[in-house]
């Protein structure tokens, strides 16, 4: 992809959010328009990258001008490269201390919410209700993850 | 490495730092797929939004057309003359004894076989309820009480001030309700959530309660009722919606002839004379005001009290040329018929004037003072122009006369009266019902609907202490949540139509106030569907919805599509670089949306990122068609201004009978391809016209014609698939699938 095409992606991501129509988007909407461009960053790698292009006197926006360039430079590196398959399945099996296949629902909720990156409760109910099987009250992460494969092709 | 004491905190220490590392992947893997579900639900929301608008300018250049030709249109012939008059000649029912002689309900008998709810006055509160229940078991309500509820009402309403000013002494709580758009389970959902209305609860509905959703008589039915019941508790409030023009185009029209075939009209046009005399705005304990729309930088709240706002029938936008000469100088240059062929409305209603005349209240003209002494002059050079793109269209089966064509008579010319209200009165009125806030400062034209201004945080804050208000409650925009605040919390978005773009599109709400005037409010969405839908399927299901509309707007240009297209590939290659796909569409379609985000939706075959563009209108068009024997191009027009052409007819169709001549068919067709720019040759109008006219007896059925022409199956069309079969091997020019 030319830095032209690159370019007018991102413009056209950005402008997405951008409501006021003055090249601006929330910070916190920054996130979404990352990741909506195909990166995968952490929540910490995602407020260095916020960190850089934020004003010296953050405002609670960002500007276009800022984000365009480092976002490029991002593109390009191809940083924070979606996780692979099966390198998910292995996060799930490390959590899988029992080695049983699947995850009950207090486990799940209990790494998600108190380990790594902390989810919050809107985003665990979130996950639930498309992971958790009602009937066993478990987490078929194996079936799950075949899912959302699918999903997002 | 280490001794072996520290092997089991190394390996517990291990464990921990894996099961962390393993958490962060599966968290941030997630977040990114939420993220990109976002990202879908905003395009599908813009989507949505720039279809909507789009249509709202489409019934904008409808109405210019319109005024253009009342304006401009020197009829070549008798016939033509007569044809257009009887096209605007509406009489208003301004004097009361006619007005009595229409409401005239106790001529229509009721049936003895009639088993829905009766109703007789006065109305008791149990009527109302009974009348709920009884729209809830999908009971219609009988044309006699239709018009008699309409009768009580306009007799109810006629007493209310501009502004209703309500106060929280007298009950202990007031409920706001947005936008219902004919959503009947809305209604019921908020009636049973909240409670019926009643002394101590008071009930506010600010507008649009018709239009787009199947129950919208019902609905007015309920509200009138409680209003006639509750006169100091339940209070309305007009919407643009409640607007004839507009209700031709949106549904409540259709949906009155179709539920009461003999007494629509007469329905219809008592309506008219109800929506007209709705109050223009509610204000609760004079701290809250609430008004449909929005504000401008003009709006006056002494000038909107004095102002009588039943001479308002309909706000929907005319405009007018500054002066006639720099008109026909445009005219020359650009199309014969109308200057104005792009796709934005002009931004700021030129110079009106006060009107005279009787002629059709339906479509508000404006004429300059001295129009006679202008005209006169004018039409020469007009009648020339005229003449050229008669020829053009092939007008010629009237006979041309010798002599200069006689002009209608002046008084009929003169025409649409708003016969005591300036313009300044009437655009106080439609800033009123059109408005949107916007982020910025200042105060601008409203381009997305043609009608009322953008005002920004400062026009509010204006209005605020001008009036000594603490803030705006205001509907007309649906929300994803059903309510939003916005100008530093002074201005409150509240909408009550749940699910309105599609199922699980968006919650409706409503917002109570009690003594303190703090906004409660409460949100629902009357779908038990949605609620077992993950967020996932609710925003799938809703963005199929959204891009299959798109696409059906990507068909309808497929014309002019290709030649964008085909200015990408100048060597003829028939590739395009994606990003080419992108620059083109948006070319072509104006409707602001990001094309590069939405493009993995709509283009999923690429060979080397480029994109074969005829075969993707080619499977374009598969989609869409359902039936190859239908002319693909003339599909494709038509489809494209379905809606418009819905409207025209209905318009001309005066006497709501559902029947129009082959002629004036044919008639309107000229008239209107030659504005629309169309370019359809006469003969496969003709064919079409009658391989449509099945009876054979000279009458089109308006409805069958547009369904012949609708995408959904019709078993009518496979009977007579043989007979179109024939029409279709007689021209052969357009036979062929679409794309050339």
């Amino acid at each position: 992809m030319g830095l032209q095409e690159i370019q007018k992606k991102i413009k056209d991501a950005f402008e997405v959010f951008d409501h006021e129509s003055n090249d601006t988007v929330d910070v916190r909407e920054i996130g979404t328009i990352i990741r909506s461009l195909g990166c995968c960053p952490s929540e910490g790698e995602l407020h260095d990258l916020i960190a850089e292009v934020e004003e010296e006197e953050p405002t609670g926006y960002i500007r276009l001008e800022k984000f365009l360039p480092m976002m490029v430079k991002v593109l390009l590196e191809r940083r924070y490269r979606p996780i692979p398959e099966d390198l998910l399945l292995q996060a799930f099996e490390v959590l899988d201390a029992a080695k049983e296949g699947f995850l009950t629902k207090e486990e799940l909720m209990k790494y998600m919410t108190e380990e790594g990156e902390p989810f919050t409760q809107e985003e665990m109910e979130e996950m639930l209700s498309a992971a958790l099987d009602p009937e066993t009250n478990t987490i078929q992460y194996r079936d799950y993850l075949a899912m959302m494969v699918i999903d997002e092709n | 490495m280490g001794s072996g004491s520290s092997t089991p905190h190394h390996f517990v220490l291990q464990k921990a730092e894996s099961a962390f590392k393993a958490a962060v992947l599966i968290q941030r893997w997630y977040r990114r797929y939420i993220a990109r579900l976002e990202m879908r639900r905003r395009c599908t929301w813009s989507i949505f939004q720039s279809i909507e608008y789009a249509g709202q300018q489409d019934q904008v250049k409808l109405h210019d057309f319109f005024s253009y030709l009342v304006d401009h249109f020197t009829p070549s012939s008798h016939n033509e003359r007569d044809f257009l008059s009887c096209m605007f000649t509406e009489k208003r029912l301004l004097k009361d004894p006619e007005m009595e002689k229409y409401c005239d309900y106790e001529s229509i008998e009721v049936p003895d076989y009639y088993t829905g709810p009766h109703v007789s006055f006065p109305l008791l509160p149990d009527h109302a309820t009974a009348l709920v229940e009884a729209f809830k078991q999908k009971k219609q309500l009988h044309a006699r009480y239709v018009v008699n509820i309409l009768h009580e009402a306009r007799n109810h309403l006629i007493q209310l001030p501009n502004i209703n000013r309500i106060s929280t002494c007298y009950s202990e709580e007031i409920t706001v309700c947005g936008d219902l758009h004919g959503q009947l389970d809305d209604l019921i959902f908020i009636f049973y959530k909240n409670g019926l209305p009643s002394p101590e609860r008071s009930y506010v509905f600010n507008g649009d309660f018709v239009d787009r959703g199947k129950g919208s008589i019902e609905i007015l039915m309920i509200l009138f009722a409680f209003m006639l019941v509750y006169p100091k508790e339940f209070h309305l409030n007009r919407g643009n919606h409640e607007d004839h023009i507009v209700n031709l185009r949106y549904g409540f029209t259709k949906e009155v002839m179709h539920k009461y075939k003999v007494h629509g009209k007469k329905i219809l046009k008592m309506l008219q004379e109800v929506f007209c005399w709705l109050p223009l705005a509610t204000l609760i304990d004079g701290k809250v005001l609430i008004i449909h729309g929005g504000i401008s930088d003009k709006t006056n709240l002494e000038l909107l009290e004095k102002l009588e706002r039943h001479k308002i029938i309909s706000t929907m936008k005319y405009t007018k040329k500054p002066e006639k000469e720099k008109l026909v100088e445009e005219s020359r240059s650009s199309s014969p018929w109308f200057p104005l062929k792009s796709r934005s409305v002009p931004s700021s209603p030129l110079r009106l004037s006060p009107q005279k005349g009787s002629r059709s209240a339906s479509i508000p003209c404006s004429f300059i003072p001295n129009r006679k002494e202008i005209s006169k002059r004018v039409r020469k050079s007009v009648q020339l122009e005229l003449e050229k793109c008669r020829q053009q269209v092939g007008v010629s089966e009237f006979k041309v006369q010798e002599e200069l064509p006689l002009l209608p008579p002046e008084s009929e010319l003169d025409s649409c009266d708003l016969e005591g209200v300036n313009y300044e009165e009437w655009k106080q009125v439609a800033d009123i019902l059109w408005s949107d806030p916007m982020p910025q400062e200042g105060c601008k034209a409203n381009t997305a609907r043609g009608e009322g201004c953008y005002f920004g945080p400062n026009v509010t804050e204006q209005m605020l202490q001008r009036h000594n208000l603490q803030f705006l409650i205001r509907s007309h925009e649906c929300k994803p949540e059903g309510y939003e605040f916005c100008h530093n919390r002074k201005v409150l978005t509240i909408f009550s139509a749940s699910n309105y773009y599609e199922v699980g599109s968006n919650r409706g709400a409503y917002v109570k106030l009690g003594r303190d005037l703090i906004p409660h409010i409460v949100q629902y969405q009357a779908n038990r569907a949605t609620h077992t839908l993950t967020m996932r399927q609710r925003i799938s299901r809703v963005e199929e919805s959204a891009l299959r509309a798109l696409r059906e707007k990507l068909f309808a240009h497929s014309s002019s599509l290709l030649g964008a297209f085909k200015s990408y590939d100048l060597d003829g290659t028939n590739f395009i670089t994606l990003s080419d796909w992108s620059a083109a569409v948006e070319s072509v379609l104006h409707l602001g949306l990001p094309w590069r985000v939405l493009r993995p939706q709509l283009v999923t075959h690429t060979t080397n990122n480029m994109l074969e563009y005829k075969s993707w209108l080619n499977d374009l068009a598969k989609e869409q068609l359902s039936h190859e024997n239908i002319q693909s191009s003339l599909l494709e027009v038509l489809y494209r201004n379905r809606s418009n052409l819905e409207t025209i007819f209905r318009i001309i169709d005066s006497d709501h009978s559902g029947l129009i001549s082959f002629d004036e068919f044919r008639q309107i067709w000229k008239l209107f391809s030659s504005h629309m720019n169309i370019d359809i040759s006469d003969e496969s109008i003709c064919d079409l016209a009658r391989s449509i006219d099945f009876n054979k007896d000279g009458n089109i059925d308006i409805n069958e014609f547009l369904e012949a022409f609708r995408l959904v199956e019709q078993s009518y069309l496979e009977d007579k698939d043989s007979e179109l079969k024939t029409s279709e091997t007689s021209d052969s020019s357009c036979s062929s699938q679409g794309i050339h």
